[in-house]
């Protein structure tokens, strides 16, 4: 709309000899954008309208892989799983990155640098060292919780037993992304104009009320973007359920995440067409409900 | 209603990485996994003379595998033929490799001339005619040169799809240290194993007499062991019945194991696995034969504690044994130079590569080498010096025969755990989570347009 506009000035003057100069600078961009993003969608749309199979070969099924995947109960079954990991591991990681995040802006800590970086630094340990090291301490043989049961006498449960792995897992996402996330809300205090503190300081507001009516709204926005990045993240899990399995097989199965369900389709069970519509199926739930929040969060700030 | 461009990029971002995952899994469209079928027929019976033929004449094949014992088999191939340069290509280790070479034959290029394929996976890659017969390259003269486990293996229908590398026939592997201080007597029947359990377990509740924690290729030569033929395979019928006797046999014993809690809840292959073995808390393994390098390797903490029996029995005095893992190596039909590709399959396992991969500590799949004195002589000093190649030999030559693993037993594996598994963690029985696995399997072949009975 605004380009309407604005070409409607300029077409009297330059509309006859059109400069393809802003074309040439964008044409990079878009060649890789094209291919490395366009390309991979479309090709993935193409094969979720087919079916292979070992014996009849390829055949075109339209929707029908659309309609198995909405009927299929292990793919509600693994959206259940992440919707339910996003509804608790995302607020209780949100909150903790809040509050390390105000403790460090509050000026009243010593080492705020070394503590600022060492919260941060578990995002730095990628996560596939990060699932094998806590994967290890979770043994209840050899493990930390072993050591902990053999030197107190106690008997804590399997962290990794089916009922209690996704909030094992949980735990894991935690202690990586609080610090990324801290990095977030931190930065966007930051930039909090420090004459509002000491307006409200004449004023005779104390640090809770500074921190309620000043920098919970200055943070609104950033929490919404660590809120969508961490949706993205909970509907995307794959790298922990899927080094887990291979020390807790029983409690991961194949159909544990979205994610790791389309993994499983095609690598094991040469489904690609149908894994495609699984992932297509989760890109368009996760937008929506990013979308959502976004949505609500930006007319909250208004 | 306007989306502004940090919507879109947002949105984008939440697409695009849910993707990935499928676009990095889906190299193929499909359309052509018929590929390799117009092919055969051609030649139809291809000699030694031309075989030589092709040594002679020389050229370059690919070969991909991970075996270990290959690499110097190779070195010694191009010695005697110069002619010829061998790719040796490690592309993966069993499925990572499989869908590797899946893809490349559906694109129809980067096909290697010749393919590690394990056992169990063979069918597979036979049934989707992606592999050649080796009968029309002269594989059916080599009657009698293999033991009978592998070589039926390698069996599809009336076809040859590749020769058999290496094999793991059964064996009872056990640490003596913890048997003599327990006062154990070595198993030589399913119940004398279950007695030992639970004596071990009682004196030592933190000794267990194995791990498991749902394994399908463990379960699937169990079965076949005690004579159980789950899988009924004729062309593209398929049949699974775990409801048998031989598979009954087996959750019979097994079921009363999980639920004395006598099995280490221990993954096989991982780090608690490997200081089990060597601290004596996991007492025994049910296991290939191609176990002692990997004991030898991986526990340097056993070395003189373990010994090797013969598998226990289902009957008191019986023989029967089964094989666990082992892989031949294949020549896919996209390959461009068969009759070369032929020539190095030979080489590597019938003629002087299988010596050579043996001195390299792989157990061999061919009767010449299983026989011969020397190999039946060798004394390990791991095993307290004890010549186990005796036993492992013995074993070889009891493997019950008849058994056929499905055509797509790849997949099958893989949702093990999903549906066996819970057999392990819950009140599921065995038999349940069988039927379950059962259940799944079929009604994948029933998608993969299999006919299901």
């Amino acid at each position: 709309m605004v380009s309407e506009g604005y070409s409607n000035v300029r077409g009297g003057l330059a509309g006859r000899r059109r400069s393809w100069m802003g074309w040439q600078f964008v044409g990079p961009f878009m060649a890789v954008f094209a291919l490395v993003f366009l390309a991979p969608i479309a090709y993935s749309i193409y094969l979720s309208l087919f079916r292979t199979r070992l014996i009849g070969g390829t055949s075109f099924v339209g929707a029908d892989n659309y309609l198995g995947v909405l009927q299929d109960p292990q793919f509600w079954s693994a959206f259940g799983r992440v919707a339910l990991f996003l509804v608790v591991q995302v607020p209780i990681m949100l909150f903790l990155a809040l509050l390390v995040a105000l403790a460090i802006d509050s000026g009243r800590l010593y080492g705020t640098a070394f503590f600022r970086i060492s919260v941060f630094l578990p995002y730095a340990v990628p996560a596939v060292v990060a699932t094998l090291m806590w994967g290890f301490m979770y043994g209840t043989r050899f493990g930390l919780i072993g050591n902990i049961n053999e030197a107190f006498g106690l008997s804590l449960p399997d962290p990794l037993s089916p009922d209690l792995v996704l909030a094992s897992i949980g735990n894991i996402v935690t202690w990586e992304f609080v610090g990324y996330n801290m990095l977030i809300l931190y930065s966007a205090l930051k930039v909090v104009n420090p004459s509002l503190y000491e307006a409200a300081a004449l004023d005779g507001a104390g640090q809770l009320r500074i921190i309620w009516a000043i920098k919970l709204p200055a943070l609104r926005g950033a929490l919404v973007i660590a809120t969508i990045f961490s949706i993205i993240g909970s509907f995307q899990l794959f790298n922990e359920p899927s080094i887990l399995k291979t020390i807790a097989p029983n409690s991961v199965t194949t159909y544990f995440t979205p994610n790791f369900y389309a993994y499983s389709l095609s690598f094991a069970g040469q489904q690609f067409n149908y894994s495609a519509t699984v992932a297509i199926v989760m890109g368009i739930i996760t937008m929506i409900v990013a979308y959502i929040v976004q949505l609500r969060g930006m007319r909250k700030a208004v | 209603m306007a989306i502004t461009r940090r919507h879109a990029l947002l949105l984008g971002a939440a697409l695009t990485v849910s993707l990935t995952a499928a676009a990095c899994g889906s190299g193929d469209d499909g359309s052509s996994s018929g590929a390799g079928a117009a092919a055969p027929a051609a030649s139809a019976a291809v000699s030694d003379a031309d075989i030589q033929k092709a040594l002679d004449t020389g050229g370059s094949i690919t070969v991909w595998a991970w075996e270990p014992t290959l690499k110097q088999v190779v070195a010694d191939f191009q010695a005697k033929y110069p002619k010829v340069k061998v790719n040796l290509v490690n592309a993966g280790t069993g499925n990572d490799q499989y869908t590797a070479l899946q893809n490349a034959i559906k694109a129809g290029s980067g096909v290697p001339d010749v393919a590690q394929v394990e056992y169990y996976a063979l069918p597979q890659f036979a049934l989707a005619k992606s592999v050649t017969d080796l009968a029309t390259l002269g594989a059916g003269k080599l009657d009698g040169t293999f033991t009978p486990g592998p070589w039926s293996s390698v069996h599809v229908g009336n076809g040859i799809y590749g020769l058999p590398m290496d094999s793991g026939p059964m064996a009872l592997f056990y640490n003596k240290e913890v048997f003599d201080k327990y006062d154990l007597k070595v198993p030589t029947t399913w119940d004398e194993y279950l007695a030992d359990a639970e004596k071990l377990h009682q004196a030592n509740p933190k000794a267990y007499i194995t791990n498991d924690t749902g394994d399908a290729g463990f379960t699937t030569s169990m079965i076949w062991q005690a004579g159980g033929k789950p899988y009924a395979v004729d062309g593209t019928t398929v049949g699974i019945d775990f409801a048998e006797p031989g598979t009954q046999k087996f959750t019979g014993l097994w079921q009363k194991l999980i639920d004395g809690k006598l099995l280490a809840p221990t993954s096989s292959w991982s780090d608690a696995w490997y200081q089990g073995l060597g601290d004596g808390t996991i007492a025994t393994l049910v296991i290939g034969a191609w176990m002692p390098a990997n004991l030898e390797s991986g526990v340097k903490a056993g070395a003189g504690k373990w010994r090797v029996a013969p598998m226990p029995q289902w009957e008191a005095g019986g023989r029967a044994t089964s094989e666990n893992g082992g892989s031949s190596l294949a020549i896919p039909e996209a390959g461009a130079n068969k009759n070369l590709a032929y020539a190095f399959l030979k080489y590597a396992n019938v003629d002087e590569g299988v010596q050579t991969r043996v001195d390299g500590g792989a157990f061999p799949a061919t009767t010449a080498q299983l026989q011969d004195q020397k190999f039946q002589d060798k004394e390990f000093p791991y095993f307290g010096g004890q010549k186990v190649n005796q036993v492992l030999a013995e074993s070889a030559s009891q493997v019950v025969s008849g058994w056929s693993y499905l055509p797509f037993q790849v997949y099958a594996n893989s949702i093990f755990n999903d549906t066996v598994g819970k057999a392990y963690t819950s009140s599921t029985t065995l038999q349940d989570g069988l039927k379950a696995w059962q259940d799944a399997s079929l009604k994948y072949g029933e998608e993969q347009g299999f006919t299901v009975k």
